[in-house]
């Protein structure tokens, strides 16, 4: 498929936002890839759409740093797309010019207007239905070949395409975090739209290297899907917990199970952290109007954000306080959610791990069994003389991973996913587990 | 010449750890020992044992590209730098691409025979992790002719010698090529692990051989090596006195705790000629020939060589070059294993360039520190057994795409 007429001109909303910002720069990889790589004649514009001026002057930086990475990378490549041009001799001469041309065809803009020109429209602003629908319309009249390709992850498209009158110019585009790294990609068709877009949308995700799991419309599609019922799923055993063990011993206590005893990368309030209580806590709205039978809040999430133990980022990537906080990265303190204050973790440590008791003997750790290709053989076993143990930890991460399975069977059940294979990738790849939700393990 | 006018020795030599990846205590990110200290740290562990600078007549440091890596030159005034003792003695600093510590030895050695001195002190340093290796790479691209480099590769030398690879699998068989290249590179870790300065020391790997043969990756790097086909890239230095008889009485070290340089032989070709044959290092092939001649030795008396392996390839086409084998059989003389540490002839007994580290401007003179530990019995867990039908060592250092050639004959002092 060729990629450059819709390719020559492209905007992207929300660019110096965190995913935003990855978005851009893949789409600059692209967009080199079209017009240096394959010395296309034509003029290409990538318009990085803010409402933040000061926030787009740091994003150039951003993307200038991630660009001369990607050079230096594809230095092998870049000397042949250089080949003709003479006086770019050394390596640093090449990779110095490359980031040069690509820069030259990003210009930052604050105006919606600016989209009017672009055949393509990138959206990662915040999740908010009304905001979408109302700028997707605004351009949509002023520029009616427009496709749009949203990176929402909860928000029904079809919902949006309807509301914003987009005639099937619209698909779900949903990269994981951090785009420039993260190979997952969900993309999501609504109804209604078009092959073409389709089509388009397949073919650049494959340029782009990405692995591509289609998702049905479905409020949180696959990855919140099951990551939002994750979550309340945690909140409610914590819950449960804090009535005979406080808060912070509960939080502690349900954290350490889903990582170390479920094999994680980070327990789930840590995972509440880093994703941000309020951005939790938005997801679940949005997903809620899709199932009136499901409670998808929790008045502990809500009371936190109230509380403003809100986590995310600051802008150096560092974590903010939420239900922990952290010191270069690890958990030094919980949040005691009855009395409101921050516990010291060694002071809650021991207790924790006398209250969950007997553990499996065999020790294994996220880090080095995910890439281990024995993985599924030290995993059945650990697995299986933890259902062997009677223990308060054990009990409660039996439980966690077969409602894990059940959430991930449910996706599949309903049809937001193909297949339990489409469900283990998007957790693999997306949440980075070492094995997929629908197993033997539990 | 038919041989030195005067006898010439080495002794006291020092090497520096050979800091890059793979030694545990390197981070890209963190700050590490700058040129000066390893200068220093080589010079003045020479100088102790040698009784100090006053001993020293004369000084050579050799280097390739400090004036790129660290934006420094005027190399002959870090010789005082060592210790104030060396103020106004004469130094020189040479420059032969990978050659340059081999050069080092080959000025501090004609000194010793123009009688301007009795003891020298060669030196020879690079630090080149101040760059990312594809920077790095254009630097040392300069060991080429820099009218070919347009037309080069990303990774210059890495190309160039891809280049004799493909050609040498064509001509010979690509199969057993690439088991004896990853025999060489099994070789040069195993030995490497037995040297705690090697850059390959800390190397745990249990699948040596599985590293060596994973699938070539032109479109990452080039068509016919692999990364374990290369030497490293090295920060450090490596020191050693060159002394006639007159100055090993001097500084009052037994000969027998010396090596006595008894053949020399160097050879430069044009660095704007492609390669005669590129299947063969003819201008290594000369300068050993030469050396060798000078010695009045055949290559079955030799017991150890330090062959410049700047890749495994360059290693295999070293032995022939030597004339260990002929051209093309230099694959069936290592997988028959006389390049094994056990073997006939036990090759770069410390890991080479691809295991014990190529900081290029020291690495000459690391070659003839090497062998002279292993001819006075002070290799330590690397020592080999020197067989009485072969008491003698060799060093070969190579500049570039075996343009600047320097290979040394060595025996023990008696």
């Amino acid at each position: 498929m060729d990629l450059v007429p819709k390719m020559k001109n492209v905007s992207v909303l929300g660019a110096a936002g965190k995913m935003g910002s990855g978005i851009l720069v893949l789409l600059s990889f692209e967009m080199a890839k079209l017009k240096i790589g394959k010395k296309s004649n034509e003029q290409f514009v990538l318009n990085a759409i803010d409402v933040s001026q000061p926030a787009l002057v740091n994003l150039l930086g951003y993307v200038r740093s991630q660009l001369l990475k990607h050079a230096e990378k594809n230095i092998v490549e870049l000397r042949d797309w250089y080949a003709d041009k003479e006086n770019l001799v050394d390596n640093e001469d090449v990779i110095n010019q490359f980031v040069e041309d690509v820069m030259a065809m990003i210009q930052t803009s604050t105006r919606i207007e600016t989209t009017y020109e672009s055949e393509l429209i990138f959206e990662a602003i915040k999740e908010d239905k009304n905001l979408k629908v109302k700028l997707f319309s605004q351009i949509k009249q002023n520029n009616p070949n427009a496709w749009f390709l949203t990176n929402t992850s909860s928000i029904p498209i079809g919902e949006i395409e309807k509301e914003a009158g987009l005639n099937g110019d619209i698909v779900g585009y949903h990269f994981y975090n951090p785009p420039v790294i993260q190979k997952l990609l969900e993309i999501i068709k609504c109804d209604n739209t078009g092959d073409e877009l389709n089509e388009f949308s397949i073919a650049l995700a494959k340029s782009m290297r990405k692995i591509i799991v289609p998702s049905k419309d479905v409020a949180g599609f696959i990855g919140n899907g099951h990551f939002m019922r994750d979550a309340l799923y945690a909140l409610n055993q914590a819950q449960k917990l804090a009535e005979t063990e406080g808060w912070a011993k509960a939080f502690f206590m349900i954290d350490t199970i889903s990582r170390d005893l479920l094999v994680r990368p980070m327990g789930i309030f840590q995972l509440i952290d880093y994703v941000g209580v309020d951005v939790t806590k938005f997801i679940l709205a949005s997903m809620q109007p899709s199932f009136p039978n499901e409670t998808l809040s929790h008045s502990v999430l809500n009371e936190l954000f109230d509380r403003e133990v809100k986590g995310g980022q600051y802008a150096d990537g560092s974590q903010k306080d939420g239900v922990f906080k952290y010191q270069k990265g690890r958990i030094t303190h919980v949040y005691d959610f009855g009395t409101g204050k921050y516990v010291s973790k060694e002071d809650i440590e021991m207790d924790c791990a006398a209250k969950m008791g007997e553990l499996p003997t065999l020790k294994i750790y996220w880090k080095t069994v995910v890439r281990d290709k024995n993985k599924a053989e030290y995993l059945e076993k650990f697995f299986k003389e933890l259902h062997q143990i009677d223990s308060v930890g054990a009990n409660l991460a039996v439980a966690y991973g077969q409602n894990s399975k059940a959430i991930g069977q449910m996706l599949v059940d309903t049809e937001v996913a193909a297949s339990a294979d489409d469900v283990n990738t998007v957790l693999e790849t997306g949440f980075f587990h070492a094995y997929g939700p629908i197993n033997d393990y539990f | 010449m038919k041989a030195l006018r005067k006898k010439v020795y080495m002794v006291a030599g020092y090497n520096t750890v050979s800091m890059g990846t793979g030694r545990k205590e390197f981070h890209p990110k963190k700050p590490r020992p700058d040129l000066e200290h390893y200068i220093k740290e080589a010079g003045q562990a020479t100088l102790k044992m040698i009784g100090g600078a006053e001993k020293v007549d004369e000084g050579v440091i050799g280097n390739f590209m400090a004036s790129r890596f660290n934006k420094q030159a005027n190399l002959p005034a870090f010789l005082p730098m060592i210790d104030e003792g060396l103020k106004n003695k004469p130094a020189i600093s040479v420059e032969g691409a990978c050659a340059s510590g081999g050069l080092a030895l080959a000025s501090g050695i004609k000194s010793i025979l123009a009688e301007t001195a009795d003891v020298v002190l060669a030196v020879g340093f690079e630090v080149q992790n101040t760059m990312k290796a594809m920077y790095g790479a254009d630097v040392l691209a300069g060991a080429g002719w820099m009218k070919t480099r347009k037309d080069g590769h990303a990774y210059f030398f890495p190309g160039v010698f891809s280049n004799r690879a493909g050609a040498y699998y064509e001509k010979f068989g690509k199969e057993k090529t690439r088991e004896a290249m990853a025999k060489w590179y099994c070789n040069a870790i195993e030995n490497a692990r037995l040297c705690e300065t090697a850059q390959e020391f800390h190397n745990k790997s249990k699948d040596l051989e599985g590293t060596a043969k994973m699938p070539l990756n032109p479109k990452k790097f080039v068509d016919h090596l692999n990364y374990s086909d290369c030497s490293k890239v090295s920060d450090g230095a490596s020191a050693i006195a060159i002394v006639s008889e007159e100055g090993l009485k001097n500084v009052g070290i037994d000969p027998k705790d010396a090596v006595e340089i008894v053949g020399i032989g160097q050879a430069a070709s044009d660095i704007t000629q492609e390669p005669e044959n590129m299947t063969c290092l003819t201008t290594m092939k000369a300068a050993a020939a030469k050396a060798m001649e000078m010695a009045g030795i055949t290559v079955d008396q030799i017991g150890t060589v330090e062959v410049h392996d700047c890749f495994s390839i360059a290693g295999i086409m070293g032995a022939e070059a030597i004339g260990f084998a002929e051209e093309g059989k230099g694959v069936d003389f290592v997988l028959e294993g006389h390049t094994s540490r056990c073997g006939k002839v036990p090759f770069n007994t410390t890991g080479g360039l691809i295991g014990w580290g190529h900081p290029t401007g020291a690495t000459g003179v690391h070659q003839a520190v090497t062998i002279w530990e292993q001819l006075t019995g002070k290799a330590g867990d690397a020592q080999i057994e020197m067989k009485e039908d072969r008491p003698y060592g060799m060093t070969v250092n190579m500049g570039g795409d075996d343009k600047s050639l320097v290979a040394i004959v060595y025996k023990r002092g008696e």
